[in-house]
């Protein structure tokens, strides 16, 4: 398989304009003449495709919620990162470039994270015209605050809510660019393949999830933005409908999938309470820059009320082992502390899997009302979940599968391997390394929806032919009626277990062999059980209902049926990772002092695993990764 | 616990409907409403019968995807508060619980307890916006925005289009909604230019949709899961009055 990664020649601060400067055009009347497809409505997906409208493309927009203002880029809380230096305290486009480089533990593309830095103020500038409320100073100036991974306050915000505000913003583009034709939106609309022909995307199949109907879609070009992967593990902060399928379809058709065993798992959520748990909820990591996090310094002391344990008693963890970063420490770095300290028998609340998150100390310095101002919202879900008052005792929390840094490869245009398909947001891989730093994700979401794709996307499209694959084509029925022929053997199989039941069982293996640590003999054994339930997933999955209509059944097992492969993908590509690198930790592979210990001789490069057929081992392609201007260094945060 | 649900069962936008009674036993205080429905659902699935379809997403009370009637009340009976927040702690051992969709004529019932609420995204596109095309943004800080309108804007952006509203109205008016997309675009000075031409719009859309009209009942505060103020109703109708009279006097 080819990986070129196409980085524009000349210093790394140069390449972007310098691609800019060459790219080439379409002219404003020949753009009407191309149509994109644009999957997903998050704030890459809304972005791109309300940026790509107002350029003049004829655009296709799909999301499987009944609107696309619901995607779950709303539920993000904290922030979004700009290299702004409003603040005055020494930030810039070069630190921000570092910041993710290093908080991605050398793992990332440099010219795409220096990309990402340069246009992230460009974001802050088009939101707030947008008319974005971000919080203000008493001046009337834009407020900022601090974030894991980062000593300067470049997060903007608006109060716990910034991912639904930014993605209001999109939205209300996007539903301007509907208003005005340029996009026309397909809601409650799934797609379930990729329609690839000659080794080009020329379209995709989709489900309307109302009706039942299944049908083919052609553009000169497809999207996707359809986001992360960590519900297969079941139990996620991702919302309940987020999945794999788009992105996996398009690996089954072609597309390289990139670095799977890079997930996140977020130190800040709230502890699963019992079995019927359906998904973890999580506390915006902006939470750290107030609250102390603790266990009880002896075992003795569990049981009792956090608030009956004296301050000489309490181990404050982070701030002993990482005092120059403390409680900010990056989330890898702070969730495996977490469970170092529930492993050590420390841990609080149910099943002793739990950590205390302590904001007396901030109220007393400032007052329970601006600790109110700043965070009201995350203490009330809080109190509502766990019928518990932050403001009183200790909230406690405990890592939980949050963002996937792995995705589909694309190169420095965001196009995949396969021509004509580009993959932009957390749907993609390329920027966030083996970890991803706070606030950076909104950032990445709408950086390459609104400032990145409709410049490579026009560069791209302008050395094509407008003129897409007419719906009749062999291929197009092909794919369309497998897709149907899918649909109807999971209804046909009758089995005794739910799709759900399946998926939890799944979701136990990958968290327990797969999850904050791993190790050779975990990962064999998770290959081992994957296997197993998928082929218990064909043979005894029951699906009531019919295809014909709205069936929530269907819908859930079919999201299924891929996370019972992709599972063992993510599992071979962290077993064949013989490294620890930022969320991915290999027992085998740390240093005396219990850090992740990469190997750069032997694996500073991209995994890209290529498909080569169902139940056929895929291939691992690598894409070497060069750094020109950092230089490799142990991650510290001392 | 041990309940009793009557759910509102519907095969599809054109069909009846009925309220069928579902015994269950076995559910935790400490779960969430909607985690109560999966664990009966899973149950009338090893039936083989058809799950009860309800709209559902993040669960954390932000995507706005949760909708029903629970007793009688959008969003069941705690204040400030989705569906998918409620949890079970709120009710009494031995409960009879009454599910239904939201009930109006903009929003068409689907299936079960899935309505359509489309007619929330045509009212934005009519005007809940700034037009502004990406790219050539004035610095984020070249214009400054008083705290207070920053604050007042963000109240009501808050909205998170679950529909509570409308299904709360007798009227079912979808003023509660209109008037937060308003008042949040017209207490930041990014929304001043189209702030008489967005009303206007977005009113007329409202209308065309089949949405009722408001008689200040209030009910859409109470069951308002985001606590949008009323206030913004008042806003808006002042607005919509200045652009009409505006309108009408050039």
């Amino acid at each position: 398989m080819q990986l070129d990664p196409k980085v524009p020649g000349g210093p790394l601060a140069e390449k972007w304009s310098r691609y800019k400067r060459d790219q080439k055009l379409i002219n404003p009347a020949n753009k009407a003449k191309y149509t994109v497809i644009v999957v997903g409505t998050g704030l890459a997906g809304g972005s791109a495709a309300a940026s790509l409208a107002e350029l003049g493309y004829k655009v296709l927009s799909f999301c499987f919620q009944d609107s696309p203002r619901r995607a779950h880029s709303i539920a993000a809380q904290g922030g979004i990162n700009a290299a702004k230096n409003y603040r005055n305290d020494g930030d810039s486009v070069y630190r921000l470039f570092y910041d993710t480089i290093k908080g991605g533990d050398f793992r990332s593309r440099e010219a795409n994270v220096h990309r990402l830095a340069e246009v992230s103020v460009n974001i802050i500038d088009q939101c707030v015209a947008q008319g974005v409320p971000f919080a203000r100073e008493y001046g009337g100036l834009l407020d900022t605050r601090s974030f894991g991974g980062a000593q300067l306050q470049r997060t903007f915000y608006c109060r716990g809510q910034t991912g639904q505000q930014l993605l209001l913003g999109a939205y209300q583009a996007l539903s301007r660019q509907i208003a005005a034709g340029g996009v026309t939106m397909f809601p409650r609309c799934e797609m379930l393949d990729l329609i690839a022909i000659d080794g080009k995307a020329r379209g995709i199949v989709t489900r309307h999830l109302e009706t039942g109907k299944i049908e083919t879609f052609t553009a000169d070009a497809v999207v996707l933005a359809t986001g992360g992967y960590s519900n297969v593990f079941f139990l996620s902060t991702n919302a309940i409908g987020c999945n794999v399928s788009a992105t996996y379809r398009a690996y089954k058709r072609g597309a390289a999938f990139a670095n799977p065993c890079y997930t996140q798992i977020h130190p800040t959520c709230i502890p699963v309470a019992g079995d019927h748990q359906s998904k973890l909820t999580l506390m915006s990591e902006s939470l750290r820059n107030d609250g102390r996090v603790w266990v009880p310094r002896n075992k003795s002391d569990i049981g009792k009320h956090p608030n009956e344990i004296p301050e000489s008693a309490r181990d404050y963890y982070l701030e002993r082992k990482y005092p120059s970063f403390g409680n900010l420490a990056p989330r890898d770095i702070a969730s495996r502390a977490a469970k170092e300290a529930c492993d050590d028998g420390r841990g609080v609340g149910p099943g002793g899997l739990g950590v205390y998150l302590d904001f007396a100390a901030a109220i007393d310095k400032q007052g329970e009302a601006r600790i109110r101002e700043k965070y009201g919202n995350l203490f009330e879900m809080y109190e509502r979940i766990t019928a518990e008052d932050g403001y009183k005792q200790p909230m406690r929390i405990y890592p939980a599968l949050h963002y996937t840094m792995g995705g589909l490869w694309v190169n420095y245009e965001l196009m995949s391997n396969l021509p004509g398909l580009f993959v932009i947001g957390e749907a993609n891989f390329s920027d966030h390394g083996a970890n991803r730093l706070g606030a950076s994700a909104l950032m990445q979401g709408l950086a390459d929806g609104y400032f990145v794709l409709p410049y490579t996307l026009t560069n791209w499209l302008a050395e094509q032919k407008p003129g897409v694959t007419p719906t009749d084509h062999l291929e197009f029925k092909r794919v369309e009626a497998e897709a149907g022929e899918k649909l109807k053997k999971l209804l046909a199989v009758k089995g005794k277990k739910t799709a759900i039941e399946l998926h939890r069982e799944l979701g136990h293996v990958m968290w327990e062999n797969v999850g904050m640590a791993r190790n050779k003999q975990s990962l064999e054994h998770a290959i081992q059980r994957i296997r197993e339930l998928r082929e218990e997933f064909w043979r005894n999955v029951n699906v009531t209902g019919t295809d014909a209509d709205l069936n929530v059944a269907l819908e859930r097992a079919n999201r299924v049926a891929d996370y019972m492969e992709f599972g063992e993908l993510l599992a071979l590509d962290a077993l064949t990772r013989e490294e620890s690198c930022g969320g991915h930790f290999r027992t085998e592979y740390q240093t005396v002092e219990g850090e992740a210990k990469r190997d750069d001789a032997h694996f500073c490069h991209v995994a890209a695993w290529e498909f080569t057929g169902i139940d056929k081992p895929p291939i691992r392609n690598e894409e070497p990764l060069g750094f020109e201007t950092v230089k490799l260094t142990e991650r510290s945060y001392k | 616990m041990k309940l009793t649900l009557y759910i509102w069962r519907q095969k599809s936008r054109t069909s009846g409907g009925q309220m069928v009674a579902y015994p269950l036993d076995g559910i935790s205080p400490d779960m969430s409403f909607l985690e109560m429905l999966d664990v009966l659902n899973e149950q009338l699935v090893k039936k083989g019968e058809e799950p009860v379809a309800f709209d559902h997403d993040c669960r954390e009370g932000i995507c706005g995807s949760c909708s029903m009637m629970i007793n009688g009340l959008a969003h069941g009976p705690e204040r400030g508060t989705t569906t998918c927040q409620l949890h079970m702690r709120s009710f009494a051992d031995g409960d009879a619980i009454y599910i239904e969709p939201w009930r109006a004529k903009a929003f068409p019932v689907i299936k079960d307890l899935v309505c359509d609420r489309s007619a929330f995204d045509r009212v934005i596109q009519a005007g809940g916006f700034v037009s502004v095309n990406t790219g050539g943004a004035p610095d984020g800080n070249a214009l400054p925005v008083p705290k207070v309108d920053a604050e007042r804007a963000m109240d009501a952006a808050e909205c998170i289009g679950c529909g509570a509203c409308v299904a709360a109205c007798p009227n079912a008016s979808a003023m509660l909604f209109l008037s937060a997309k308003v008042g949040h675009l017209g207490a930041m000075p990014q929304g001043q230019p189209e702030r008489q031409t967005r009303v206007r719009a977005m009113v007329m859309q409202h209308d065309r949709e089949g949405f009722g009209h408001c008689t200040n009942i209030s009910e859409c505060e109470a069951a308002c899961p985001k606590e949008i103020s009323v206030e913004f109703i008042a806003q808006l109708n002042r607005d919509f009055i200045g652009s009409t009279v505006n309108a009408t006097v050039k």
